[in-house]
């Protein structure tokens, strides 16, 4: 029932979007979002765009995740000396 | 697939894992508490990659499965009425009421259509004036407000042979119930991601203060469910107790309000029935007397029996995460996904279908 698979706005049209998700193309109401616009992933559910991603914040929670799971000096150039926090917590995702 | 591909990576799988593995010393057990990640569980193999200490119990997340018997019977007499359609998502076709499905009424002439979208039911009634539509409301607090929008359009719209029947079902009720009645040891819940995405974390806090249990707000793969394992076991080990997300890129603490505006704005609560876990106060929906001209049962009568018992069937203690489905002696004998006895069968979210699936005899 919950279909996880972000998926891209690729056109809007009287609060109607187009979206792109891994390649098939759906008709999804955007009624429930604030302020989706074209370029945005959203999640969708039942036909209808329920949340819109933040990039910053999924970006951030993912470097977390790979440094707790000590991949990040493989994974990210940036480098360890950046990263505070070392456990799994989620406190990012009041951001 | 970008925010997909990532959390499926085998080696942060195996990060996670060894995480998890240095930090587990208490023996746990952990409710799933949706049916996705009971299927995303099994089908990822994940549960071979924990340590002893850490055991995985299926819940009550599976909407088709929850759906009470009694509410089936009353769908199967909304489609037998001869200018009645009857709109609704997939899963339910097959769902087990008394003494018939949805399925067998279509291959006997009734008009089940299914539904992508409440909005498709809608399209139908603007369609079809002479027929009444009837929309199935069946699902969690993801799904409501797609179907509070729709009856929202009618009203705006006048389209007056729009109709719902409203099944609805809220989660955070059926924890605690399930706590309440102490049947069955729970130390921690793998909570449902996008039902989160509507509610935010505000709903579980009950969960967390009256009855000590920590909740983590998880994602669908095999690396977010990891990783919510992970933020579950250091809790109990760090002997903390809190409402924590996992899945920050699709969940806010404080959820998503203009759904649960849309929510608000056509429902009020109702006790809700369980299958499986029986009648639960203020975990169910009903319309609002604004709202009320597109209740199903403002122009049906759909007063049933109670159903009995489906002799055998232990669906009931599935749900409640009390039985495995290989303890049910119906389990891949009278009850399999091509010939299913019991709801949990039928869905392919149900706990018994995903074991039948994934667990070869």
């Amino acid at each position: 029932m919950c279909l996880a698979i972000p998926a891209k706005i690729v056109n809007i049209e009287d609060g109607m979007g187009t979206v792109d998700m891994a390649g098939v193309q759906k008709k999804v109401s955007l009624i429930l979002l604030e302020d989706a616009q074209v370029g945005d992933y959203v999640i969708v559910h039942a036909g209808f765009g329920i949340h819109k991603i933040d990039e910053e914040v999924a970006m951030e929670s993912l470097r977390i995740l790979r440094e707790a799971a000590h991949l990040l000096d493989v994974e990210d150039p940036a480098g360890p000396d950046e990263v505070t926090v070392t456990g799994f917590g989620t406190e990012e995702g009041d951001s | 697939m970008k925010y997909v591909d990532e959390y499926r990576d085998p080696e942060l799988a195996e990060g996670v894992v060894s995480a998890i593995r240095e930090k587990s010393r208490t023996p746990v057990r952990f409710m799933e508490v949706c049916g996705t990640h009971t299927v995303a569980i099994f089908r990822s193999g994940l549960k071979e990659l924990l340590p002893e200490t850490v055991t995985l119990i299926s819940g009550p997340g599976c909407p088709v499965c929850v759906t009470a018997p009694e509410d089936i019977d009353r769908v199967i007499m909304l489609c037998r009425q001869p200018e009645v359609t009857v709109a609704t998502f997939g899963d339910l076709m097959r769902v087990p009421g008394s003494d018939s499905s949805l399925h067998q009424e279509k291959a006997r002439g009734a008009d089940v259509r299914m539904v992508y979208a409440s909005f498709d039911a809608l399209e139908l009634a603007r369609k079809h004036k002479d027929r009444m539509i009837v929309m199935l409301g069946i699902g969690f607090e993801t799904t409501i407000p797609t179907i509070a929008a729709a009856l929202h359009q009618a009203r705006q719209e006048g389209l007056e042979n729009f109709l719902v029947f409203s099944a609805h079902k809220l989660l955070p009720p059926a924890l605690d119930a399930l706590l309440s009645a102490e049947e069955v040891h729970i130390d921690g819940f793998l909570c449902p991601g996008h039902v989160t995405t509507i509610i935010g974390t505000n709903p579980y806090q009950k969960v967390v203060n009256r009855y000590g249990k920590p909740c983590a707000i998880s994602g669908f793969e095999p690396v977010d469910i990891l990783q919510s394992l992970y933020i579950l076991i250091s809790q109990i080990e760090e002997a903390r107790c809190e409402v924590e997300i996992q899945y920050t890129r699709a969940v806010r603490p404080e959820g998503n309000p203009r759904a649960r505006e849309m929510m608000d704005e056509v429902f009020e609560h109702a006790e809700g029935l369980w299958r499986g876990l029986g009648p639960i106060p203020q975990s169910g929906l009903m319309l609002r007397e604004k709202y009320r001209a597109h209740a199903a049962e403002s122009h049906y009568d759909l007063t049933v029996p109670p159903a009995g018992e489906m002799p055998g069937c232990r669906c009931g203690e599935v749900l409640r995460g009390v039985c495995t489905p290989p303890e049910c002696d119906l389990f891949r004998k009278r009850c399999t996904p091509t010939d299913p006895y019991g709801p949990c069968m039928v869905s392919s979210e149900g706990t018994c279908a995903a074991y039948f699936k994934y667990h070869p005899e």
